[in-house]
C-alpha cells in the first residue's frame, strides 16, 4: 500500500560508521541530507522546503555521539545535542558563550535534538551557535571521500544556505581550542520574546585579558546582520590595549553598528538590527570580560 | 481574593456553585484519552488535503485535476464544481471554502483531495495543475478604502450610506451608533485629543488546527465529526451547501483544543463531506498550522480614529470615534461591534462611533473573543489616557467619574440594567497593586473593558437515572471548563452532590437546537437552561411524591434534594430523595427527566478593568511584562477556578495581540509568518503570575446571577499594556503591535 | 520495499511497526499505534504538544523520524499514569486547574516530569523557561506553572511518591 506513482519514496540511512556515511554520501544519487538533530531538516520537510531522496542518520555513528577533550581541545561530535553540551562540565567551565549560545537553540525539547555541527552546516545567518563558535575561534573538522580538513568557522558558509563542503563531505566534529587563560568568551542575542524565536540580532565576544585586566586578543562576531556571520576584526581592535571601559564599549558598538548590513524583514528592520548589534555587542563584551577576570 | 458587591449580592446561599470541584473531562485530558478533532480513525478513512492559493488575488482561468486523479491512491478529487447552488446566506461561506472564478487571499482553497495516504494526497496536490492570471491585490484596510484600490467585488455597493453609490468598491457598508450633540460636547471641553490608531489583525491561535471526519454515503447521509464551537451550526452550513436535509447530517462535536470565537464557522467540513461523498469512504481533514493561519478566520486589522474631550476636572464632554476594520475578502468584520463597544464604559451625554466594514485580500475574518471590541478600546482608552496625564488626574478615578453605572444609557443605545464597572474600578483601586512603586523605566496602564454577553437558542435535557444519578444533555462544546460549571448549577438545583450529575455534550440528531459557544453564552445560557431543566425535573418528581402520599401536587415542596410536604397539613411524610423517587419512576408513571428550550435573553453585560505595570528597556525596545492584575465582574462564578482560568487567559492573549502577534504581509500579498516560529504567541517564560480578582454584581437576568465570562478579559489589555508602556517609554504609541523595532522608533534610538 | 521495520519500546511495552521513511514519530504514534494523546499543533517543533520522552530526553515527536526509534525507549502521556494511580502532576494539573480545552495538556505533563526528574525544586523562573517550548493559549500559564511548583514541593516532600516516579522511569 501507499506505494506512490511518479517519485521513488524516500531513503533512510542509519550507517554505523564515518567510512560508511562518507561512501553513502558520495554514491548517493539524487539529493542527500545528514540527518543529526533533525530540527532544521524535519521542518523543512514539513514545510516542502525540502525533498531529499536519501537521508543519512548519523547518531549510529559513535564517535560523532560524543564530547571529547585533548591537550589541544574539545571536539563536540556532530551528533551531540546542545543539551548534552549544557550538561557537559569541563566544556561548560572553558567555553561558557558556545554552550549558553547552543542552549538558545529552540525549545527545551528541540535542545534534545539539535546539534550545533547541524546549526552550522544549515547555514543561516541567524544561527544562534554560529557567532559563538566564532568568537571562541571554532573549526569545523570535514570528513570526505579524500580524508579530513578542517575549516575556520566563519570560512564554513558562503551564504544562505551555502557551505564549503563538497559532494560527499560532512562535519565530524566541531573543535574547540583550549581556553587560553584569562579569556572569556560570551553570546548574546536579541529576540522579541524571551524564548522559541529566531535571532533579530546576534553578537558573540571573546576577550584575552593581561594580568592588569588589558585586553590582549578579542574576537567579536555578528549573527542575523548579513549574509553569513561576521567575523570583525575592526571591531574587534577597539577592546584591544583597554580594559574595556565605557569609552572602549561605545566604540565596539559603534565598530558593530557600523559593520552591519542587515536586510528589512519580517523579525526586524534594518536600523533596528544596526542599532541593536551595537548594543548586544557592548553588552556581551561586558559579561566575556566578567568571564576573563573570574567574576562569574 | 473575592471582592463582594454589598448590596446587590444574592443571599442566597450555595452547597456546589461557587465551589472548586474536579473537572469531569479532566481525567481523560491529563491522561490523553481525550478525543479531540484529529484523534478519531474510522474504517477504510482517506486522507484529506487542500490546495491552496499562491496568490493574494486571481483569477482562476482552469483547473486540470486528471492527473491527481491518476496517482494511485486517490479516490476523489473536488473543486467549486463540485458545490452547487446554496442559499444566499451561505455564499460567501461557499466561496471561502473552495474559490469560485477567483481566488482572493493567499491560502483561498481552490481544489481538495482524498487519498490512502498522505503522501500520495501530497503528490496529487502537486499534479493539480491551476492557470492563473494575477490580478491586483491590496492587504491594508486604509489602502482597501482608497477609490484607487483593486476592487475584490465589482458587485459590491456599500450600504449604510444615505445613497447607495453607482460605483463599487471595497466597502461592505457603513454604521453609525451614539446620541447627543457632539460638536456641542467638544466645545464644553477644556482639552480635545484626537489620535489615529492602527492594529494588525491576530489570530486565535488556537493550539488544535482545525480537524474533521466526515462519513457520507450515497444516500444522502452523513456523519461528521468535528472540532468546533457550534455543531448544530456546522449541520446548518453544511447540510446547505452540499444541498442536504439537515437531519440527515448529524454532528457530533469531538473535545475541542481552543477556539476563542475561531471555531464559529466552517473551512474543512463542507470539503471533507464533499469528497467522502464522492469517494464513498470516509474522510479525514485536518490543517496544518501553516494553512491555519493563512486560511482560517483570523481578526480584522484596523485603523481607527478618536477624538475626546475633557474638563479640567475629568468630566468626559463627549467622544466621537471613526472605526476602519478590513474583515479579508468577504464583508462581515466586526466593526459594528467595535463601533458599539468603543464608548460602553462612559456615561456619555453626547456620543459618536462611525465604522466601515471594508474587504481586502486577506482571509475572511471570524469571531475573535469579543470580536471588534479589543481594538476600539484600544483606541479610546489610549486618548482618555493621554487626556489625564495631560490634565494630571488619576486615571481612575476619571473613570470613576465617567463610569456607566445602573440605569446608563449605552453608547449604543439601550440602557444598562445591573452593572458592575464601578464595582472593578474601585477594587482596582484599592488593590495593592495600585500603590506598588515602579523604578525607571517602568511604567502602569489603567484601561477598562465591555462586552454585551450573549444568551440565545440553547436546548437542555436532563435525565434521572434509577440509581439517582443525572445524565445532562446539552448542545454547546465545552472549551473551558463548561461540564462542570453547567453540571454544577444542575446538581444545585437538584440538590445532590456534583459528582451525582454527568454532563455531556449530546450530537445534533440527539438534542433540540443551540446556537454556538459564542457571545460568552455558555455558562449563562445553558446553565440558565440547565437549572430550568432541573426545574422541570423536580416538578415532575413533585408530581411522583405527590402521587405516591396521596396529596395533591401544590402540597409538596422541594428542598434539600428532597420532596417534602410543603406544611405539616399536607400530613406526615418522610421525605423522599431524588433516589427514592427514581428508584420508583416505573412503578409511578415511567422515566423521569426534564427539558428546556429557550431563546434565552437577559445575559447581562459585563465590564473589567485591568492594571498592568511594564519595563521598557530603551536600548532595544524590548517590553517586559511586570505585574498584571484583572478585576472583573462576574456576576456569579459558578466555578472560580475557571472563571479566573478565562480572566488569566484573555489578559495574556492580549499581552500577545499588544506586544507581538501580527499577520505580516509582504509586497507580494503572501502571509509572511504562517507558523508559530513567527507568528509569536507569549510563551510561559514570557509572563508573570496573572492576578485574577472575581467581582461579583449579579446578573438579575440569571437565577444566580451568571455573567459571560470569557470575553471580557481580552478587551482592556491591548490599551492597559499601551498605556503603561507609553509611560514607561515617555513616548505615545498609536500602533500595535508594540513591536521591538517599533517601539525603538518612537523612542527616537533608530 | 518502501516501508522501514522499527522495532522499539513504548511506555516499557517491546512495539514494532513498519512506516515510509518520511513519516514523522508523531505519525507513527498517532496513526499506526493509535497513541494519540501525543498532538500535533504546528508540526515543527514550536508548540510542543506532541512531546515525548527518548531515551530519558524530552524531544518534539514531530521533529524525529519513525524509522530513528529503532532501539529506543519512549516515554509517552499514555505511560504517565501507573494504571489507575494518577502521576503527581496528573493530580495537580486536576487540582489546580491547570487545564482549559486540554490539547496543549499532554506535552506540558510530559515535558513538566521531564523536568522534575532533573530537577526537584525547581524556581518559577526555572518552571518557566523549561515550558517556553510548550504553547497553551487558554490559561496564561499561571494555574499550570503553580501546578509544577505544587507537584514538585509535593514529591519533596514525599519521598515515596518521589520513588514511585522514579521507578516507573526505569521501568519504562
Amino acid at each position: 500500500m501507499n506505494v506512490i506513482s511518479g517519485r521513488i519514496p524516500l531513503q533512510y540511512h542509519a550507517p554505523a560508521t564515518l567510512k560508511d556515511a562518507v561512501n553513502l554520501l558520495a554514491n548517493s544519487k539524487g539529493k542527500t541530507q545528514i540527518l543529526a538533530g533533525g530540527t532544521d531538516l524535519l521542518v523543512r520537510m514539513r514545510t516542502g522546503f525540502s525533498e531529499p531522496d536519501n537521508i543519512i542518520d548519523v547518531k549510529h555513528i559513535s564517535p560523532m555521539c560524543k564530547i571529547s577533550r585533548d591537550g589541544k581541545g574539545f571536539s563536540i561530535g556532530a551528533a551531540v545535542s546542545s543539551a548534552e553540551m549544557s550538561e557537559n562540565a569541563a566544556l561548560l567551565k572553558a567555553w561558557p558563550g558556545v554552550v549558553e549560545a547552543a542552549a538558545l537553540i529552540g525549545s527545551t525539547q528541540v535542545q534534545g535534538r539539535a546539534t550545533i555541527a547541524g546549526n552550522l552546516c544549515n547555514a543561516s545567518p541567524a544561527a544562534d551557535s554560529v557567532p559563538a563558535m566564532v568568537a571562541a575561534g571554532a573549526r569545523a573538522l570535514i570528513r570526505g571521500p579524500k580524508g579530513k580538513r578542517k575549516v575556520a568557522v566563519e570560512k564554513f558558509c558562503k551564504g544562505p544556505g551555502k557551505t564549503v563542503l563538497k559532494k560527499g563531505e560532512l562535519v565530524e566534529a566541531i573543535l574547540l581550542p583550549e581556553k587560553p587563560a584569562r579569556t572569556g568568551d560570551a553570546y548574546l542575542r536579541f529576540i522579541p520574546r524571551t524564548e522559541m524565536d529566531i535571532a533579530v540580532v546576534g553578537a558573540g565576544v571573546c576577550v584575552t585579558l593581561d594580568s592588569k585586566g588589558v585586553c590582549t586578543a578579542a574576537r567579536v562576531s555578528l549573527g542575523a546582520i548579513a549574509p553569513t556571520v561576521l567575523l570583525d576584526a575592526r571591531a574587534a581592535r577597539t577592546l584591544v590595549g583597554t580594559s574595556l571601559d565605557d569609552p572602549a564599549l561605545d566604540a565596539l558598538a559603534a565598530a558593530c553598528s557600523a559593520a552591519a548590513r542587515p536586510i528589512d524583514d519580517k523579525r526586524g528592520t534594518k536600523e533596528f538590527r544596526i542599532h541593536v548589534a551595537g548594543v548586544l555587542a557592548r553588552r556581551a563584551a561586558i559579561i566575556a570580560r566578567d568571564r576573563a577576570l573570574g567574576k562569574s | 481574593m473575592n471582592f463582594q458587591a454589598g448590596k446587590d449580592t444574592l443571599k442566597r446561599k450555595f452547597d456546589t456553585v461557587g465551589t472548586r470541584t474536579p473537572r469531569p473531562d479532566g481525567l481523560d485530558k491529563v491522561t490523553g484519552r481525550a478525543q479531540f478533532g484529529a484523534d478519531l480513525t474510522a474504517p477504510g478513512m482517506l486522507w484529506g488535503m487542500i490546495l491552496r492559493s499562491p496568490h493574494a488575488h486571481a483569477r482562476i482561468k482552469s483547473i486540470d485535476t486528471s492527473k491527481a486523479e491518476a496517482v494511485n491512491g486517490v479516490h476523489a478529487v473536488v473543486t467549486s464544481r463540485d458545490f452547487g447552488p446554496c442559499p444566499d446566506d451561505v455564499l460567501d461561506i461557499r466561496e471561502n471554502v473552495m474559490a469560485r472564478g477567483k481566488v482572493l487571499y493567499d491560502g483561498h482553497a481552490v481544489a481538495a483531495v482524498a487519498a490512502t495516504s498522505r503522501s500520495a494526497a501530497r503528490q496529487a496536490l502537486k499534479l493539480i495543475k491551476v492557470d492563473y492570471k494575477v490580478l491586483p491585490h491590496v492587504t491594508d484596510v486604509d489602502e482597501a478604502m482608497k477609490p484607487s484600490a483593486p476592487i475584490l467585488n465589482r458587485k459590491l455597493f456599500t450600504k449604510g450610506l444615505d445613497k447607495t453609490p453607482r460605483k463599487p468598491s471595497n466597502i461592505a457598508e457603513r454604521f453609525e451608533f451614539g446620541h447627543g450633540d457632539v460638536e456641542a460636547g467638544m466645545k464644553q471641553a477644556d482639552l480635545v485629543i484626537e489620535r489615529t490608531f492602527k492594529t494588525e489583525a491576530t489570530h486565535q491561535g488556537y493550539i488544535e488546527p482545525n480537524a474533521c471526519l466526515a462519513n457520507m454515503g450515497s444516500d444522502g447521509r452523513a456523519d461528521l465529526w468535528c472540532c468546533t464551537q457550534g455543531h448544530f451550526m456546522v449541520r446548518q452550513v453544511c447540510s446547505a451547501l452540499l444541498g442536504m436535509d439537515a437531519s440527515a447530517l448529524r454532528v457530533t462535536a469531538s473535545e475541542i483544543g481552543g477556539g476563542f470565537g475561531g471555531k464559529t464557522t466552517v473551512f474543512v467540513e463542507p470539503v471533507a463531506l464533499a469528497l467522502s461523498l464522492k469517494a464513498s469512504r470516509p474522510v479525514k481533514i485536518v490543517m496544518s498550522r501553516s494553512e491555519v493561519l493563512r486560511a482560517s478566520g483570523p481578526t480584522s486589522s484596523t485603523s481607527i480614529d478618536v477624538r475626546i474631550g475633557m474638563k479640567k476636572d475629568g468630566t468626559i464632554t463627549a467622544g466621537d470615534a471613526t472605526l476602519r476594520y478590513q474583515g479579508g475578502a468577504f464583508p462581515g468584520s466586526a466593526v459594528p461591534y467595535g463601533a458599539m463597544a468603543a464608548f460602553a464604559c462612559y456615561d456619555l451625554k453626547a456620543v459618536r462611533a462611525v465604522g466601515y466594514d471594508v474587504i481586502a485580500n486577506r482571509p475572511k475574518q471570524a469571531a475573535y473573543r469579543a470580536p471588534g471590541a479589543p481594538m476600539a478600546a484600544y483606541a479610546v482608552e489610549s486618548v482618555v489616557d493621554e487626556l489625564c496625564k495631560e490634565l494630571n488626574l488619576d486615571p481612575l478615578d476619571v473613570r470613576l467619574k465617567n463610569a456607566s453605572s445602573d440605569g446608563s444609557k449605552a453608547s449604543y443605545g439601550p440602557n444598562f440594567d445591573v452593572i458592575g464597572l464601578r464595582a472593578t474600578l474601585e477594587a482596582a483601586k484599592a488593590h495593592p497593586h495600585y500603590k506598588a512603586r515602579l523604578k525607571p523605566n517602568q511604567g502602569r496602564g489603567v484601561a477598562c473593558g465591555f462586552w454585551f454577553n450573549f444568551g440565545g437558542e440553547t436546548s437542555v435535557s436532563l435525565n434521572v437515572s434509577a440509581d439517582g444519578t443525572i445524565g445532562l444533555s446539552v448542545g454547546t462544546p465545552d472549551i473551558g471548563g463548561s461540564r462542570a460549571s453547567i453540571g454544577n448549577m444542575a446538581a444545585e438545583e437538584l440538590g445532590v452532590p456534583h459528582d451525582k450529575v454527568r454532563c455531556i455534550i449530546a450530537d445534533t440528531a440527539s438534542l433540540g437546537y443551540n446556537d454556538v459557544t459564542d457571545g460568552s453564552r455558555v455558562t449563562f445560557a445553558s446553565g440558565l437552561a440547565a437549572i430550568n431543566a432541573a426545574r422541570d425535573a423536580i416538578g415532575k418528581m413533585c408530581e411522583r411524591a405527590a402521587g405516591i402520599w396521596g396529596i395533591p401536587v401544590d402540597a409538596v415542596t422541594w428542598e434539600d434534594g428532597a420532596a417534602r410536604p410543603s406544611s405539616p397539613n399536607a400530613g406526615n411524610h418522610e421525605p423522599l430523595t431524588l433516589a427514592d423517587i427514581a428508584a420508583q419512576a416505573g412503578a409511578t408513571g415511567g422515566p423521569i427527566s426534564g427539558h428546556c428550550e429557550i431563546n434565552a435573553e437577559g445575559a447581562g453585560v459585563s465590564f473589567a478593568t485591568h492594571l498592568v505595570d511594564t519595563e521598557v528597556d530603551p536600548d532595544t525596545g524590548y517590553v517586559k511584562i511586570l505585574r498584571y492584575t484583572v478585576f472583573q465582574d462576574a456576576g456569579k462564578a459558578i466555578h472560580p477556578s475557571y472563571v479566573e482560568g478565562q480572566f488569566q487567559g484573555g489578559a495574556v492573549q492580549g499581552i500577545g495581540w499588544a506586544l507581538n502577534e501580527e499577520y505580516i504581509y509582504g509586497e507580494d500579498g503572501k502571509l509572511q509568518n504562517p507558523g508559530f516560529l513567527d507568528y509569536r504567541i507569549p510563551v510561559a517564560s514570557d509572563l508573570p503570575m496573572i492576578d485574577a480578582v472575581i467581582v461579583e454584581v449579579p446578573n438579575p437576568g440569571h437565577p444566580y446571577g451568571v455573567r459571560g465570562v470569557g470575553e471580557t478579559s481580552i478587551v482592556p489589555p491591548l490599551a492597559a499594556i499601551s498605556n503603561s508602556v507609553s509611560s514607561a517609554a515617555g513616548v505615545r504609541m498609536t500602533q500595535l503591535p508594540m513591536s521591538p523595532p517599533r517601539l525603538l522608533k518612537a523612542l527616537g534610538r533608530i | 520495499m518502501f516501508q522501514i521495520h522499527v522495532s522499539t519500546s513504548i511506555n516499557g511495552d517491546d512495539t514494532e511497526f513498519s512506516c515510509e521513511a518520511d513519516e514523522t514519530l508523531l505519525d507513527v504514534l498517532r496513526d499506526r499505534l493509535g497513541l494519540t494523546g501525543s498532538k500535533e499543533g504546528c508540526g515543527t517543533g514550536d508548540c510542543g504538544a506532541c512531546s515525548v520522552i527518548v531515551d530519558g530526553r524530552l524531544v518534539c515527536s514531530c521533529l524525529m523520524l519513525g524509522a530513528e526509534a529503532q532501539g529506543r525507549e519512549i516515554e509517552t502521556i499514555e505511560g504517565m499514569a501507573n494504571g489507575s494511580e494518577l502521576h503527581p502532576l496528573q493530580q495537580k494539573f486536576l487540582d489546580h486547574a491547570a487545564l482549559q480545552c486540554g490539547v496543549c495538556t499532554p506535552g506540558f505533563l510530559v515535558a513538566a516530569k521531564s523536568l522534575l526528574e532533573r530537577n526537584d525544586n525547581p524556581t518559577e523562573e526555572e518552571v518557566r523557561y523549561w515550558l517556553a517550548g510548550n504553547l497553551c493559549r487558554c490559561t496564561g500559564y499561571d494555574k499550570i506553572v503553580r501546578a509544577v511548583l505544587d507537584t514538585a514541593k509535593e514529591m519533596r516532600k514525599s519521598p515515596k511518591t518521589k520513588k514511585t516516579a522514579a521507578k516507573k522511569r526505569v521501568k519504562a
